[in-house]
């Protein structure tokens, strides 16, 4: 499954016959604001199931705002997220919409996995322990199949020697790789990553990067990910968007992003990014 | 009688002393498991907003009040079938509970905004969050300092004499009344306070080295 199948803009190969066959995620005029700082800005924008979109742009241009919203670790101010066809930062009631609750949005946000840049992984547990604990108990699973579907992702992730280790006695890129595993673990619809090697020291994002593509060309699942690794975004993603100011400045195929820039902001942004060493 | 101490009188009133001390034992140990466990559910309850601020406030208000008044005042209050002993108990547990309550807290706030984060990202239900990612973490980190609490505790059981409770202090003001020898009785029961409290102190250096070095 290579990006340059599938048309610019459009939808990605293995949607599912989801509601109407709307678009799995849609932001609908969401705005986000800190006090009196605008950060997202009447938002629109959809992401097809399977697809793969990279958010670049300057930094405090809300990309981590968007994953953030997506992962409701934030709330929308205004407008609207739905996923899968279904409201998401809100829900039914009566005949109107209100602000989602706690226990709906914990529904919800199951289909849904996060990769932080800082790994985030829990120092309190082993590696195997990391990746069954959300499994055990939010899925269900028994001790030992999660332990098997452990075992299997840590062999994804090149890791299968390290599944009784204990974070700290890892590098950062491989406890960046647990991370992706105990993510995957959930069996997510949707995979949220938010500049996740860009805490690594250089010698060490490749392999997580490997990683990811293995992620991309064997499963569907749909990802956004924030990124500086240009050439990985041009590999993976089907549609990159360019971010500013909290709204999109252009997006298209990677290829024409990065080959053809027409906005002025993305150009600029993306000599910069080049000029930095990324 | 020559020297230092007197070994043949200190002998004589070591069994009543011993006595004494293993009350006051017992008080602390009792105390200390009643502040470990409600100083760690006022420390989680009061992140519950309205709640939380009225926990504090009662908690502030039992940090500055001394602890001798807060026992004389229950055990004027309480019915009469409780004993001195249970109401001391108590009373030292919840007033070490609101000392313990700041020490969870700031091993609470200490855990990473990530270590949350990853949780809600993984769905998880909030009993694990708490059970299995936050609490394990910010107990570790204040182990040494609930430790030392226990120190204090042990420090301040004597105050039970005030209501009653027949402990070390009680039974030394006990024996030396009887005898007029209170020098002797309380050299002995200074050091008996020390040979309880120098290992402590020393099993708890012990614990501090090997949780805080991780
Ligand atoms: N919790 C918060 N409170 C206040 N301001 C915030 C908060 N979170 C983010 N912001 C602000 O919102 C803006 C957008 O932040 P965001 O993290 O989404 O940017 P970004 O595009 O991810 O930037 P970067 O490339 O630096 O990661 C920034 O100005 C940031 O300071
Ligand atoms: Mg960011």
């Amino acid at each position: 499954m290579s990006p340059s199948d599938t048309p610019e803009n459009t939808t990605a190969p293995g949607v599912e016959g989801n509601a109407a066959d709307a678009p799995l995620i849609v932001f609908d005029k969401v705005v986000k604001r800190f006090g009196d700082l605008t950060v997202l800005d009447h938002l629109d924008f959809n992401v097809e199931a399977g697809e793969r979109v990279t958010l670049i742009g300057p930094s405090g241009s809300g990309k981590t705002t968007i994953l953030r919203l997506l992962m409701t670790l934030e709330k929308v101010t205004e407008g609207h997220i739905n996923i899968g066809g279904e409201p998401f930062s809100h829900m039914p009631r009566g005949s109107g919409l209100v602000p989602a609750s706690e226990s709906y949005l914990r529904q919800r946000r199951k289909s849904i996995g996060m990769v932080f840049q800082q790994f985030n992984l829990f120092p309190n547990m082993t590696v195997r322990k990391n990746i069954m604990e959300a499994p055990v108990h939010v899925l269900g699973l028994s001790k030992d199949e999660a332990s098997e579907r452990a075992a299997e992702l840590l062999d994804l992730v090149g890791l299968g020697d390290k599944i009784d280790a204990h974070p700290t006695q890892l590098s950062g890129g491989q406890q960046q790789r647990v991370a992706i595993a105990r993510a995957l673990a959930m069996r997510p619809e949707i995979l949220l990553l938010d500049e996740v090697t860009s805490a690594l020291d250089p010698e060490l994002v490749a392999g997580v990067l490997d990683v990811l593509r293995e992620v991309a060309e064997t499963t569907d699942i749909t990802m956004l990910c924030v990124t500086h690794e240009m050439g990985f975004a041009r590999d993976v993603s089907h549609r990159v968007l360019m971010f500013d100011k909290g709204q999109i400045a252009e997006e298209g195929h990677p290829d024409q992003i990065f080959g053809d820039p027409r906005e002025d902001r993305t150009k600029s942004f993306l000599k910069s990014v080049l000029e930095n060493g990324h | 009688m020559s020297g230092f101490l007197d070994f043949e009188y200190t002998g004589q009133i070591m069994p009543d002393l011993l006595g004494g001390l293993q009350i006051t034992v017992q008080a602390t140990v009792i105390g200390y498991a009643i502040a470990l466990t409600l100083g760690l559910l006022i420390a989680v309850v009061r992140r519950v907003p309205v709640f939380g601020s009225l926990l504090h406030f009662l908690m502030e208000f039992i940090r500055t009040t001394p602890l001798v008044i807060q026992l004389v005042f229950v055990f004027a209050m309480a019915p009469a079938n409780f004993s001195p002993f249970t109401i001391g108990v108590v009373v030292l547990g919840i007033h070490y509970a609101a000392y313990t309550a700041e020490v969870y807290r700031s091993g609470i706030e200490g855990v990473a905004k990530g270590q949350w984060e990853a949780s809600r990202a993984l769905s998880l239900p909030t009993s694990r969050t708490w059970g299995a990612v936050v609490l394990p973490q910010a107990i570790r980190k204040v182990i040494p300092a609930l430790g030392n609490y226990l120190i204090a505790m042990f420090k301040d059981t004597p105050l039970l004499f005030a209501i009653g409770v027949v402990e070390l202090l009680a039974v030394a003001q006990q024996v030396g009344s009887r005898d007029f020898r209170y020098v002797d009785t309380f050299t002995v029961v200074g050091l008996l306070f020390l040979v309880v409290s120098i290992p402590s102190a020393i099993l708890i250096r012990r614990l501090e080295k090997r949780y805080v070095a991780v």
